[in-house]
């Protein structure tokens, strides 16, 4: 025809993500803590010589013994926070489901109100799981892309709209989990915070050479040597919902960046996650308590372990 | 730093040297364009501490960022000329002698609350109290910036909860219920967001009046009546005695 040429740059395939405005409270909850009795703490004693619970930049590392549960759960509970958990269940990750809901039920956020957001290309398959009262569970309908990478690089992308959409309405705290992980221990307030990020549990002892960041300079998601904190995992990531809404959309722009220039980072989004997380540095980490490998014996540092991999075969689930 | 708790049970930071990397945090701090005030009085003898006070906290408290000083003063005219920092600024407010009240140190908490109110609020973000008799000996930086902060008292950072020197007359304001407390906190250095520093001001006064009508004197005035405020609204971040220490220690 003879209309006038519009040049949508193709990196952008969602513009009204970009063009959104989300209308938030600002105020983070007035922390009143009420009459409690418990151990006093000692300013020369510390619980764990053995690990390290501050960042240098002043965030704490969650590990069993440096929180009392208790003290917490009197601040917290009475804010009547909403927590969710979005986790990507595509193709044969459906059969996933049923386990991560029913521990995380025993474990997750217990006293608190939940919704769980699973995002499936097969809602069918999604069995029924009894949910305590105040806890929901919502199944979002996403497509399934052609490659086990790309679908999970679109997560990213595909939270990011749901919270747009939907959960910035919903839920006040948003954690992103993988789906074929189990709950073990009691995963709590402690772990609430405006941006939080969990230690990868390969590389918690392991100087930072040896971090799989992407390496190549090509990449939106290069750390070059002698750089970067810790190894974060994809796993595990949320926050406040406004902090994950920002922090999703920085990486799904890095990664179609790279998808431009025809490059892909060595770990996914876990190479942007950590990319990002190296330049906006998360207000809490997640010991390796919050994301182990089962295939790994555990090691006397990690106490507990709270969340965890389930044993399972790659090749045959992933095409 | 191994030797110390670095992280309180409701998880906010101990701040001890070793434990942060102030490169780290002054990026952070910058990205947001903040501006901290420090308040201060001056009264009666104390204008003997005017000058090394400020020449020292000019040049140490968070160095290379804009920091607005409040100095109030009951005797303007004993003020030498102070030096500060281009990126600085000094508010003199003179104040009156309230020779009459039984403690000075009483009303400062009103009068924080009340500027805050009527002008800190337009010009800062966060707000730190220091006593006038202190003199700082080494950089003073941006760990120290948070939502609430208190300082862990030098004298009693060992004690044992019962012999901490919280108010135990139960019919004061201030009072602590034995088997409470985490800390004991100096009210020589505490600070936080104007928001938060005015709601903790308002509390302290609001128990000093009620316990001044009930004829009852807290034993460590300001002291305790901010420890029992900070018992249940728990600092964002705790500032180790390093951060308030007595040479006589």
């Amino acid at each position: 025809g003879n209309g006038k040429v519009h040049y949508l740059p193709y990196y952008l395939p969602c513009p009204e993500i970009f063009s959104m405005k989300l209308q938030y409270t600002e105020e983070k909850p007035v922390q009143l803590f009420p009459q409690l009795f418990y151990q006093q703490p000692r300013v020369l004693a510390p619980e764990r010589q053995d690990v390290l619970t501050i960042t240098p930049w002043l965030a704490p590392i969650i590990w069993e013994g440096t929180f009392n549960s208790a003290i917490l759960d009197s601040a917290y509970r009475p804010l009547n926070l909403t927590i969710g958990v979005t986790a990507f269940a595509i193709g044969k990750y459906t059969r996933f489901v049923g386990r991560f809901l029913e521990s995380a039920e025993k474990h997750f956020m217990k006293g608190y109100q939940v919704n769980y957001y699973i995002f499936t290309d097969n809602p069918e398959t999604i069995p029924n799981v009894q949910l305590q009262p105040g806890r929901r569970f919502v199944i979002v309908p996403i497509r399934k892309y052609p490659s086990w990478q790309e679908i999970s690089m679109r997560r990213m992308e595909a939270i990011n709209k749901h919270i747009a959409e939907t959960s910035h309405q919903e839920v006040d705290y948003l954690f992103c989990l993988d789906i074929d992980m189990v709950f073990y221990n009691s995963w709590g307030p402690e772990t609430l915070g405006d941006i939080v990020a969990a230690i990868h549990p390969g590389y918690f002892n392991v100087p930072r050479s040896q971090f799989p960041y992407e390496r190549r300079s090509s990449s939106a998601a290069y750390i070059p040597d002698g750089e970067g904190d810790f190894y974060y995992g994809g796993a595990v990531f949320g926050g406040l919902v406004k902090k994950v809404y920002e922090f999703t959309r920085t990486c799904h722009m890095t990664i179609l960046t790279d998808k431009a220039n025809e490059i892909m980072a060595a770990w996914q989004e876990e190479s942007h996650l950590n990319r990002h997380f190296l330049s906006h540095k998360p207000s809490k980490v997640l010991s390796p308590e919050y994301l182990w490998d089962d295939r790994k014996p555990k090691p006397p540092e990690v106490h507990l372990i709270r969340f965890s991999t389930v044993d399972k075969n790659y090749k045959e689930i992933r095409d | 730093r191994w030797d110390v708790l670095v992280l309180t049970p409701w998880l906010a930071p101990i701040v001890w040297e070793g434990t942060f990397n102030r490169d780290i945090l002054n990026a952070q701090y910058m990205e947001k364009n903040l501006v901290t005030g420090v308040v201060t009085f001056a009264v009666k003898k104390f204008w003997f501490f005017i000058q090394g006070f400020m020449s020292s906290a000019n040049k140490y408290f968070l160095a290379g960022h804009q920091v607005n000083f409040y100095l109030f003063p009951d005797n303007p005219e004993q003020i030498s000329h102070l030096q500060i920092a281009p990126e600085n600024h000094l508010f003199v407010i003179p104040v009156q002698n309230h020779s009459q009240w039984q403690n000075i140190s009483m009303s400062h908490m009103d009068i924080i609350r009340r500027y805050i109110c009527s002008q800190f609020q337009y010009e800062i973000d966060y707000l730190y109290y220091i006593d006038i008799d202190v003199q700082l000996f080494g950089h003073i930086g941006v760990e120290i910036i948070d939502t609430l902060v208190a300082t862990i008292s030098p004298w009693q950072y060992t004690t044992r909860r019962e012999s901490k020197s919280y108010e135990t007359c139960p019919e004061s304001q201030a009072a602590i219920p034995k088997g409470e407390g985490d800390f004991y906190y100096t009210a020589s250095f505490y600070g936080g967001s104007v928001a938060k520093i005015y709601k903790l001001t308002r509390a302290c006064f609001k128990g000093v009046t009620e316990d001044r009508e009930n004829d009852i004197e807290a034993r460590w005035h300001d002291e305790s009546h901010l420890n029992s405020y900070i018992l249940y609204h728990k600092p964002t971040c705790l500032l180790s005695p390093e951060y308030y220490w007595d040479e006589e220690l």
